[in-house]
């Protein structure tokens, strides 16, 4: 009987750690819906990428007030997490407060984690203040209604209550304020619960101990199907983050093998196309792309690490001058539709069952897509190396190659350059006719 | 004046068995807009000055493909991409300079995977390498003491990380250069990037050009410096939207350098 918590414990964990794993499964498995893309090369600028961007906050702190607050809830979720597995090893083992044997280092440490409860907490409210109070436009943008405001708040409450409970727990803890070491902060809270018995002290503790891991692994769980999985994914996403130029936009290998063949004088273009090659060289089902499984997965991966800040839309031109076009709903359109697809799959058996939707229209609509300047705002802003344009402009390559639905102005300017080498009605004959003006 | 202008073509450059030190790349606004124009002779000026041997490709120049790629037109970009290579290629160019920020971008990341791997570099960038090699001055001239600010082309800007050399070029002039709330790599777009240029913009409350405008008329500027054509014909327009024409000018970095030496 007195092996119950620790059972219960390890049936906790073991359930909070399954679900988990399921979810991650789920969510790997979409992600590789994407097409594959070769991001094997310059692996060592990729590792420095990760650890200025992603480890070290680098973009973050851009904007000085939200990027410092931010900064405080990193390290402090870090810094905490060591206090976590102290907590697991109690709970299987049936100790308590197993590390305290290291001595006055246990202290320091405790000492540590409570100041940076206490500064994650304040930033907390902070943000909370920003979102609710201050409103700030960025939160409050069209896409920004809902479910994405309400997550956005119930991460923030998550947080307040997992600090609470961690500084409650120490306060409540008899034997810890005893020693007087490491109770930087819950000394101070400690008297407002003073006159209590030792039994509802402990009960209390106990209570705040228990609330708190299973909090954790609740909001472990939570993770998927909030926007907060950017605590996991801004590592590798900041990794397979886009290293060219950022004005240099890919070049579709399928068209430069057409094109190449058109020019090739060499070939003999009444000949009947080669059926051996199949597999390779084959002309993929479509150009650009319609829907999520036409995006690469890394663009997949870009869509599940969003966090809704909401940076890249409040620096878009686009944006800022009334248009629909917001990259950030972009990516929020597309994990959405990449979610339905995922919950198609695993309700048909493992396989999609064409479902009449897709990306485009359904979720993004063409104005959208064509109020893009490709000026690259959205792309410099994003602190977890997040790429809009691409997909914008993966879609504009749908809807001209396939669907040859640009607006009629882009025809115009096609077709002269078609014609005659420039996206205006001139003689390519006059190209030096300015010398002599 | 116009006579003065020496503009070769590769051609005649290979015709005499020679090659240019670098091939003047002109673009389509550099060739065929009327404000563009004044920017490519003013370019044009400062080369003769310098004695730099260029060349231009003339009617064999054609579109990089831009405007047409950032449409989604894959297919007319690769074709005009690979056309214009085979030009550039068949003249031998190791090294081209250009006064527009798009067809930069391009022909630097754009055509090297298609075959074309060149030297390129945004004329402010020549002109800086022209003046700490001694071989071109500037003076502050008419502009010295002028309040001037600085618009970031995305193309070059951003895109490219090219921030200095526009900026360390005004300094030259003796000019007070201010910046605006949003420049260098938060620079706002003037709106004609990604094919806007060539189309009306989507249903909005305000033209991006008119916005990128009013910061800059913020800074109560003489001159608004411009290294891109199509950024130049957005902010000109932006400057008559606030009817402001009088008191700001639009300029090209090449027009301010040419026209402090009189040229």
């Amino acid at each position: 009987m007195q092996y119950l918590p620790n059972i219960l414990f390890a049936v906790i964990l073991i359930a909070g750690l399954g679900f988990f794993i399921k979810n991650v499964k789920k969510l790997a498995r979409n992600i590789k819906l994407g097409r594959d893309v070769d991001v094997s090369d310059n692996k060592s600028q990729r590792w420095k990428n990760m650890a200025m961007i992603a480890l070290g906050q680098s973009k973050m702190v851009r904007r000085p007030i939200s990027g410092i607050l931010h900064v405080v809830v990193y390290i402090g979720f870090i810094i905490i997490n060591i206090e976590v597995l102290e907590i697991l090893i109690d709970g299987l083992l049936g100790t308590h407060r197993i590390f305290s044997s290291i001595g006055s280092l246990y202290g320091i440490l405790i000492g540590a984690f409570e100041i940076l409860a206490v500064l994650v907490f304040v930033s907390v409210i902070l943000f909370w203040v920003r979102r609710n109070i201050i409103k700030l436009k960025r939160f409050w943008k069209s896409e920004m209604t809902s479910w994405p405001k309400n997550d956005a708040n119930y991460i923030l409450y998550f947080e307040m209550v997992l600090m609470t409970l961690f500084l409650v727990m120490n306060a409540t803890d008899v034997h810890f304020q005893s020693l007087n070491s490491g109770n930087t902060i819950s000394q101070f809270i400690a008297p407002w619960f003073s006159g209590l018995s030792d039994g509802t002290l402990h009960f209390i503790e106990r209570g705040a101990w228990w609330i708190h891991i299973v909090g954790i692994l609740v909001f472990l769980n939570y993770l998927y199907y909030s926007k907060h999985l950017h605590i996991l994914l801004a590592f590798p996403n900041t990794y397979y983050g886009k290293l060219k130029p950022k004005g240099q936009l890919d070049n579709l290998e399928a068209v430069t093998k057409e094109v190449k063949m058109m020019m090739d004088p060499n070939i003999d273009p009444f000949a009947a196309p080669e059926e051996a090659t199949e597999g390779e060289g084959e002309v993929p089902a479509k150009f650009g792309a319609s829907d999520v499984q036409d995006l690469s997965w890394v663009q997949l991966l870009n869509s599940y690490t969003c966090t809704e800040c909401g940076r890249c839309t409040s620096e878009c031109p686009a944006n800022q001058t009334g248009k629909k076009l917001s990259p950030r709903k972009i990516m929020m359109d597309t994990r959405d539709r990449l979610e339905e697809v995922g919950k198609n799959i695993d309700a048909n058996n493992g396989t999609f069952k064409e479902d009449g939707k897709q990306l485009l229209d359904d979720y993004i609509t063409k104005e959208e897509l064509w109020a893009c300047t490709s000026c690259n705002a959205c792309v410099e802003a994003c602190p977890v190396s997040i790429d809009p344009l691409s997909i914008i402009l993966d879609m504009r390559r749908y809807l001209v190659m396939e669907q040859s639905a640009a607006p009629v102005e882009l025809n115009n300017m096609m077709t002269n350059i078609e014609n005659n080498g420039a996206p205006w009605p001139y003689n390519q004959m006059d190209r030096l006719n300015w010398k002599n003006e | 004046m116009s006579e003065l202008l020496k503009v070769p073509t590769m051609a005649e450059f290979m015709a005499q068995g020679k090659q240019p030190e670098v091939l003047f790349w002109v673009g389509c606004a550099g060739s065929f807009d009327d404000r563009a124009k004044k920017i490519t002779k003013a370019f044009v000026k400062l080369l003769n000055k310098a004695n730099v041997e260029f060349a231009v490709l003339g009617t064999e120049e054609s579109c990089t493909g831009d405007p047409a790629k950032r449409a989604g037109n894959e297919f007319l970009f690769q074709m005009q991409a690979v056309t214009n290579i085979e030009v550039l290629n068949a003249y031998e160019v190791k090294k081209i300079v250009t006064a527009c920020p798009h067809c930069f971008n391009t022909i630097k990341n754009e055509y090297p995977e298609l075959g074309g791997t060149y030297d390129v570099m945004h004329h402010t960038q020549f002109l800086k390498t022209l003046l700490d090699e001694g071989r071109l001055t500037i003076e502050g001239g008419q502009f010295k003491g002028k309040r001037i600010t600085f618009h970031d082309p995305c193309y070059l800007g951003r895109a490219n990380n090219v921030y200095e050399a526009p900026r360390e070029l005004i300094q030259k002039l003796e000019a007070e250069l201010v910046e605006m709330k949003n420049c260098r790599r938060n620079g706002l777009c003037c709106g004609a990037g990604g094919a806007q240029m060539f189309k009306d913009a989507e249903k909005g409350d305000k033209e991006v050009n008119v916005e990128r405008t009013e910061q800059a008329l913020e800074l109560k500027p003489e001159i608004i410096a411009a290294g891109c054509p199509f950024c130049n014909t957005m902010m000109t327009d932006g400057v008559k939207a606030k009817e402001k024409e009088s008191d700001v000018e639009v300029m090209d970095i090449a027009e301010l350098i040419a026209n402090a030496q009189d040229l």
